[in-house]
């Protein structure tokens, strides 16, 4: 609950510390306000249930708080991986206290228990986004980035509104734990118009989790941005719009998920194909990365499927997916950003900067799965919940489709490797040297110690 | 005992040392730490009593929420593997001696990395830890292929890797079924050998049918039997040398060690089904590659075809389901390996001092290089399993299994022998004798770093030839336990 004053707090200082002349040292400071957000998270290390606070505005229940740490820490690694970003171009102020109130939507995205702390996360994450999507001002393709995200998550944003008012119809309330209740006393009589609700809400959260068929803006979006951006959307706004869907879907409406499970299921058979074909005939690394970032949405959701349960999914597999894939998605956009800073091509980087090649394929193969980096503990954890909920059918599906996603992640390896490209070597500085050394590490140990039973027990709630 | 450890993970410190430190000399040092290696697994194999059960075991707890353990030992059956692994890459290294590779320290440092996970492989006792080390092993592997190899190889590369990628994901599935079909109170989960194995056994006929294609596709794509080749012949040739030697020398292996110690004990029901399409399919591989290596004009993919059918007589000798044929097919694993690593490496210092491994290219070798000549032979006939050599005991082995099994497919495997020695034979007249080529004249005789490799090479080829008997009490007991528990559980498996 502090956790918002502080995180609210910092990017107000990052504002005015235009005027006190604080830029230098700007970026470290909001990487410790954030780390010390932290603090203030309830811990549960007594089992005591968790009470909504704000007047049943927000509920960091378990499952939040583990969100909000994943979100933060996963923000704290982007802030050091976008100093760079945040320092060049000017506007250093501006850029970096939109950013905290991406991080600040994102957390509220992760804890609301009323829809309209929904909408109002989602419009404090979307609207600081649809700014930096356009940051980079002398590029077109920036501003059209910026413009096309606009209009499609506005569209979005009006699917979601209609949704939760058709909801607010049926259950009189935007309290997450009154609609809960009214869903389990009157399981048979629902009307109709509450599931139409549901259905317009799912659309509109498909949009920002950019599940297929809901995903045409990610690729150009994810392109035009700056590197920087793109990869926050990868990773933090993607954590923020999982949290939210399984706030709604999997919370929520929990109750209610015989009516809407085989919508889920069509999901995840689309996203897990389409975005995985349509990858292998991308030219720019960049690109691709958009694909498969939406490919991966397609095995969290998976996972979501596979945990649905009457009352309750558990987001267990889908937090573990969400920080396995984050951090390799931060490590691969890291060297891309490296790369684009040097020519922008991947043709012999093995033989420019070994370090740099060598983080991108330990990414790489952390994404596509292999053993023993952090990526397939994550699909392997999918697989086994998918099985034991009787998926086989779509266990295999994605089986290949991962299959598929090896061809076109080990093509960037292959150019790494080319020996007849460019040989100018890419000095890295010292503190991108540590932050690939600290990926690396990490890539390793979720996948060689996925132990999530430490994560299981501040779950219980 | 903690040896098991050390020798999976010392190669790793090794490989981190490598690449990690600026060693002036990485070769030396990374055959240092091999013949350490070395000199670990020959104590272990002077320890080691053949009657007892899994020895030097390790068992430590790793992922307790899906019961899965670093569950690390060695029986019988691993034993040879291992001390095959271990003999190889010292000598792979020494064939190294006289190329200056780019970036030798990584390239070392990958090699002992595969090492370490192919002893991995090797000495798992718990199925998903086989898993990971299973997949381990196709990364340094890849990356040697991909830096050092031809420069075709980008393409060929990914599709060996998409290959057996896609075997390893269908042996996932297979294995996640298995572990998801526990039922309280009659198996409990787990990943370790003995839970699995009764996890397995408890599956209906049907389902282990399943299991048995799931895990067999992994397995079959490895080694690889017909018609899973398709990857092979030519990942084998434009790979490096090195490269080729743990591809064929150890890497097949792993598909075959596979059906030994999991496919075979976890379902036999599914074995019983259709074990005998996996033999056929085995022989035909036998019959098929050996016909294409009669026609190659290239001795890289003569080898290369001729490995295939050298393992597919090993898998349709341990399909068998028998002492006999397993027992052949562990004594033809390590003799495959020495000699098969021995035909690669003579092909590497004909195309080195002669500048092409094309027949057209060579004769008349045996005029100018005569030392040279005698161990192509020796390693030749060892490869075509003459008596007194090593590959004799394991192929006979193998057939008599086989004619046991069947007399017909007994006597179409038989062929090998023939065509076997046909391809060889005339691929060494090819090339050694005749008159000498104006452009050989320069050929050079063995030099000292050469003879330190094929000199050993030719004394085990003979010695395993003359006296099998080490090698085979080694794996003997455990062979021997292992198919009497598959006939005091079922009759399913065929004598």
């Amino acid at each position: 609950m502090n956790t918002l004053f502080v995180i609210a707090g910092v990017g107000v200082l990052a504002l005015v510390a235009e005027i006190v002349n604080l830029k230098r040292w700007l970026t470290i400071f909001v990487m410790l306000g954030l780390a010390g957000a932290l603090a203030f998270l309830p811990l549960y290390t007594d089992h005591s249930p968790s009470a909504p606070v704000f007047n049943r505005m927000m509920l960091f229940d378990g499952p939040a708080v583990v969100f909000t740490w994943l979100i933060v820490i996963i923000s704290v690694f982007w802030l050091w991986m976008s100093a760079g970003y945040l320092r060049q171009g000017g506007h250093q102020t501006d850029k970096t206290s939109l950013v905290v109130f991406v991080i600040l939507g994102a957390v509220i995205m992760a804890a609301f228990n009323n829809m309209a702390m929904l909408f109002l996360g989602l419009e404090i994450l979307s609207l600081s986004l649809y700014t930096l999507a356009g940051s980079k001002k002398d590029s077109l393709s920036s501003i059209e980035a910026a413009f096309k995200y606009f209009l499609m998550g506005s569209f979005a944003t009006g699917f979601l509104l209609f949704g939760i008012a058709l909801i607010y119809g049926a259950a009189h309330s935007f309290d997450l734990g009154t609609i809960f209740g009214y869903i389990t006393q009157n399981p048979e009589t629902l009307p109709g118009y509450f599931y139409a609700g549901v259905l317009l809400m799912m659309v509109g959260l498909a949009f920002k989790i950019s599940a297929v068929p809901f995903h045409f803006w990610a690729p150009d979006v994810y392109e035009g941005s700056p590197t920087a951006i793109t990869s926050l959307m990868a990773t933090v706004v993607k954590i923020a719009a999982i949290a939210a869907f399984w706030r709604i879907f999997g919370l929520a409406f929990s109750f209610a998920s015989a009516g809407y499970v085989k919508v889920i299921y069509g999901l995840v058979i689309l996203t897990l194909f389409i975005p995985n074909i349509t990858a292998i005939y991308q030219t720019k690394a960049k690109r691709m990365l958009a694909y498969s970032s939406v490919a991966h949405v397609g095995y969290i959701l998976l996972g979501f499927l596979s945990a649905v349960q009457q009352g309750y999914v558990n987001p267990l597999f889908v937090i573990f997916y969400l920080a396995a894939y984050s951090i390799s998605s931060l490590a691969a956009f890291s060297v891309l950003m490296k790369v684009e800073e040097n020519g922008g091509s991947f043709a012999g980087l093995y033989y420019r900067n070994p370090m740099l090649a060598v983080t991108m394929v330990i990414a790489l193969m952390s994404m596509a799965g292999i053993p023993p980096m952090a990526g397939f503990a994550a699909k392997y954890f999918v697989f086994i919940i998918a099985l034991s909920a009787q998926h086989p059918f779509l266990v295999l599906f994605a089986v290949a489709m991962s299959l598929v996603s090896v061809y076109y992640y080990f093509r960037i390896i292959i150019t790494m490797f080319d020996k007849n490209a460019a040989v100018e070597p890419i000095t890295v500085p010292w503190s991108a040297r540590i932050f690939h050394m600290v990926m690396l590490a990490l890539m390793l140990a979720l996948g060689l110690f996925p132990s999530i039973a430490p994560l299981a027990r501040i779950m219980t709630f | 005992m903690f040896l098991t450890v050390f020798l999976i993970l010392f190669p790793m410190f090794m490989f981190l040392l490598l690449v990690g430190m600026r060693h002036r000399n990485p070769k030396w040092l990374a055959l240092a730490g091999a013949v350490v290696e070395f000199g670990v697994s020959v104590y272990m194999w002077i320890k080691f009593i053949p009657e007892g059960d899994r020895q030097f075991a390790v068992k430590i707890p790793w992922v307790n929420s899906i019961g899965m353990s670093f569950n690390v030992g060695i029986d019988g059956i691993s034993l040879p593997l291992v001390l095959l692994t271990t003999t190889l890459i010292p000598l792979i290294i020494l064939s190294s001696s006289d190329k200056n590779f780019n970036r030798p320290a990584l390239f070392y440092g990958l090699v002992l990395l595969m090492q370490s996970a192919l002893i991995g492989v090797f000495t798992s006792f718990d199925i998903l830890l086989f898993y990971i080390f299973w997949e381990l092993a196709l990364i340094p592997i890849y990356l040697i292929c991909l830096i050092w190899g031809s420069e075709k190889e980008g393409k060929v590369t990914i599709k060996f890797f998409i290959y057996t990628l896609a075997g390893s994901l269908v042996m996932l599935v297979g294995i996640i079924f298995v572990y998801m079909s526990s039922q309280p109170g009659i198996t409990q989960p787990g990943f370790s050998l003995n839970t699995f194995y009764e996890l397995g056994r408890h599956l209906d006929p049907q389902a282990q049918g399943w299991v048995f294609w799931a895990l067999f596709l992994a397995f079959a794509i490895k080694m690889p039997v017909f018609p899973f080749h398709t990857w092979q012949p030519e990942t084998y040739t434009q790979a490096p040398t090195q490269g080729t030697m743990l591809l064929s020398g150890i890497m097949l292996k792993m598909g075959i060690y596979g059906v030994i110690r999991w496919l075979i004990p976890v379902v036999p029901a599914g074995v019983a089904q259709w074990g005998n399409v996996a033999l056929i399919l085995s022989v035909i591989g036998i019959v098929y590659a050996s016909c294409i290596a009669l026609v190659q004009k290239n001795m890289k993919t003569l080898v290369a075809y001729s490995s295939i059918a050298h393992v597919g007589l090993i898998s349709a000798g341990v399909f068998t389901g028998s002492i006999i044929g397993i027992q052949g097919a562990m004594i033809q694993m390590f003799s495959h390996g020495l000699v098969v690593f021995g035909l690669f490496y003579v092909i590497d210092i004909i195309q080195h001092k002669a500048g092409s491994a094309e027949f057209k290219d060579l004769g008349g070798i045996r005029n100018v290089a005569p030392k040279f000549t005698t161990a192509f032979l020796i390693i030749m006939l060892g490869s075509v399993a003459l008596p007194l050599t090593s590959g004799f005991i394991g192929e006979f082995l193998l057939i008599n299994s086989l004619v046991q099994y069947q007399v017909w497919i007994g006597a179409i495997a038989g062929l090998t022998i023939i065509l076997g020695a046909v391809y060889m034979l005339v691929a060494f007249q090819k090339a050694m004798s005749g008159e000498a080529q104006p452009h050989l004249a320069a050929f050079q005789d063995l030099s000292l770093g050469e003879k330190a490799v094929l000199y050993p090479l030719v004394v085990l080829i003979i010695l395993i030839g003359v006296f099998p008997a080490p090698l085979m009490s080694m794996s003997e007991p455990a062979v021997t336990a292992l198919v009497n528990s598959l006939f005091d559980l079922t009759s399913y498996i065929r004598p």
